[in-house]
């Protein structure tokens, strides 16, 4: 082995000139960019309160809070949580069907090639928007404000912000739609009705009934997080007993929750099969 | 050329006839029977979460003139018609949003570090040993589906409320998330520089160090600011169980029927996640090109 020469470095580097001597900025971008990362995470730290002894009190407080949680006893009130995992899967459902019934005419407007006028299309796709914008949580308060605590406010609460994010995705399936049965269909006479019932909706439903069952799936544990603040379910009782610290009934309420979204992942994947087949899931 | 169209004898005819009818009838029936369970489903449903036609019909204008209320300022006009009114509290506001930014910003950062730190033991081509690797997996699955707030309700107990809980709630809600994400890109990543660098008589970590980690890092980057933005939607509520943040002040607002504040506080909250939305949309077209936006 020879080792190199001074001369042949010289060489390669007015050879390859933007290897050996890139430009500073393109240098010191990376590091720049991570000194302001760093930056940024030391000043958060110091105002969000983070100081090491509060987080290692807390880290020994959490150990034991865990120790306390073993073994996973739900005492005396079993029949009470299961009757409320039955409330936060009745949620779950009605609020999902609810929203997909009122979004799919709604989500038709918001379609470019079923309503080609922008003016109508435009408002509706901003409402439908801002809807989504605004997190479960924040609808549930609001509607217990009107109907009052209850799981009735959390069926509401999914169902519309539900209703938001369905309305975007129907429509993106509309608009994806082959055009070329409703053509058809305009052609042998059909309304502007008969185009939507037989040339768009045999081709969209079976995307759109994929899609529900996925939000039915991914609505149970967003029903379980709105119980916490008081619309119903299961999450009602775990806020509950985490507040008067009954450690072992939390954690056999969170053990509830992670099978039940096992079990609901489970019997829906398996619909979503049979209905759409395998392909269009993976 | 002329076709003839032939016509089946009578009897064959029939036959077809009837096995596309009863094709047809079988196929609806299996629909009716499937409209049937899931009618009934919808109807148990009902019963377990107590829906009552009869309240929503009553409080139903109640919701409308939620919207009214909330969009009408004490002095009984619009709220856009006095903007300085509407928004009396804006510096409080400003601050509490810039305290909900930096919990999601710092969330995820530990959060990707961890998830990071785990995930090559996580997938299936990087993993040391199998009992690891279902290990890690377990865990990852827990810290996923497990919901940020169920975490934040339990660290305001234990770390105190403030912002801390909630920081430490997203940051171990975005670890499983994450965590999933990363280790199904190492998945897909290119094993010949692994094999590469390990005939060279390198250890595990420096075949991670030089073979993956320059394959990885810019779907880790697309995958980390995603996640910040979703983030960010998180944090508006963390206030709600005391873990900081603006839903705090949005919580109080809409409890004690502070009507003109909750509109204020809702608007900037959406105007905020849009603003995020498309700065991270941007920035991930920017970085790495088209085709990891989606």
């Amino acid at each position: 082995m020879t080792r190199p020469q001074q001369v042949d470095i010289a060489q390669i580097r007015a050879r390859y000139p933007d290897v050996f001597d890139r430009p500073a900025s393109a240098r010191l971008a990376t590091p720049a960019m991570i000194v302001a990362a760093l930056a940024i995470l030391a000043y958060g730290l110091v105002d969000l309160d983070f100081s090491p002894s509060r987080f290692f009190a807390g880290l020994s407080q959490l150990g034991w809070i865990s120790l306390m949680m073993i073994p996973p006893d739900p005492g005396s009130s079993l029949p009470v949580y299961l009757k409320a995992l039955g409330e936060t899967l009745s949620i779950a459902l009605l609020g999902t069907t609810l929203a997909a019934v009122f979004a799919l005419p709604i989500s038709l407007l918001a379609a470019r090639n079923v309503v080609p006028s922008n003016i109508l299309r435009f408002p509706v796709r901003r409402l439908l928007d801002s809807i989504r914008g605004i997190d479960t949580l924040i609808w549930a308060l609001v509607w217990i404000n009107v109907v009052g605590l209850g799981p009735f406010a959390g069926v509401l609460a999914i169902a519309v912000s539900d209703f938001g994010a369905f309305g975007k995705l129907f429509s993106e399936a509309i608009e994806g739609a082959d055009q070329k049965q409703v053509e058809g269909i305009r052609a042998s006479g059909g309304s502007a009705l008969h185009e939507i019932r037989f040339g768009l909706l045999p081709q969209v439903l079976p995307v759109i009934a994929g899609q529900v069952l996925y939000f039915i799936e991914s609505n149970t544990r967003s029903a379980t997080i709105i119980g916490i603040v008081g619309a119903g379910g299961i999450g009602l009782q775990l806020a509950e007993q985490i507040r008067v610290l009954e450690w072992q009934k939390v954690s056999f309420l969170i053990l509830m929750i992670l099978v039940a979204v096992a079990a609901i992942d489970f019997i829906s994947g398996k619909l979503r099969f049979a209905i759409i087949g395998r392909r269009a899931v993976a | 050329m002329t076709t003839a169209v032939s016509i089946l004898p009578e009897q064959q005819l029939a036959a077809l006839n009837a096995a596309y009818r009863q094709a047809v009838s079988r196929r609806r029936l299996r629909l009716l029977l499937g409209a049937a369970v899931f009618a009934a489903a919808l109807v148990l449903a009902a019963i377990g979460a107590e829906v009552n036609l009869h309240t929503l019909f009553t409080y139903f204008g109640n919701f409308v003139s939620y919207f009214d209320r909330i969009l009408t300022l004490d002095s009984g006009q619009r709220v856009w018609t006095d903007v300085g009114e509407w928004f009396w509290g804006w510096r409080k506001w400003l601050k509490m949003l810039g305290e909900t930014l930096l919990i999601s910003y710092v969330g995820t950062l530990i959060g990707a570090t961890f998830a990071f730190a785990l995930n090559f033991f996580a997938a299936e081509n990087t993993s040391p040993a199998p009992w690891l690797r279902f290990v890690v997996r377990r865990l990852l699955e827990f810290a996923r589906t497990v919901p940020g707030i169920v975490f934040a309700l339990v660290f305001v107990i234990a770390f105190g409320l403030g912002p801390m809980a909630g920081v430490l709630a997203i940051a171990i809600h975005s670890t499983g998330a994450l965590g999933k994400l990363f280790s199904e890109i190492v998945e897909n990543a290119d094993m010949k520089p692994v094999e590469g660098i390990r005939s060279t008589g390198a250890s595990w970590l420096s075949c991670m160090r030089f073979a993956v980690v320059p394959q990885v890092t810019a779907g880790y980057a697309s995958y980390a600011l995603l996640r910040f933005e979703i983030n960010v939607r998180e944090a508006s509520v963390m206030g709600f169980v005391g873990a900081g943040g603006i839903g705090q002040e949005l919580v109080v607002a809409i409890r004690k029927f502070y009507y003109s504040d909750v509109s204020a506080i809702l608007l900037t909250i959406v105007v905020t996640v849009f603003i995020i939305d498309i700065t991270t949309g941007w920035l991930r077209g920017r970085l790495f090109g088209e085709e990891a936006r989606t």
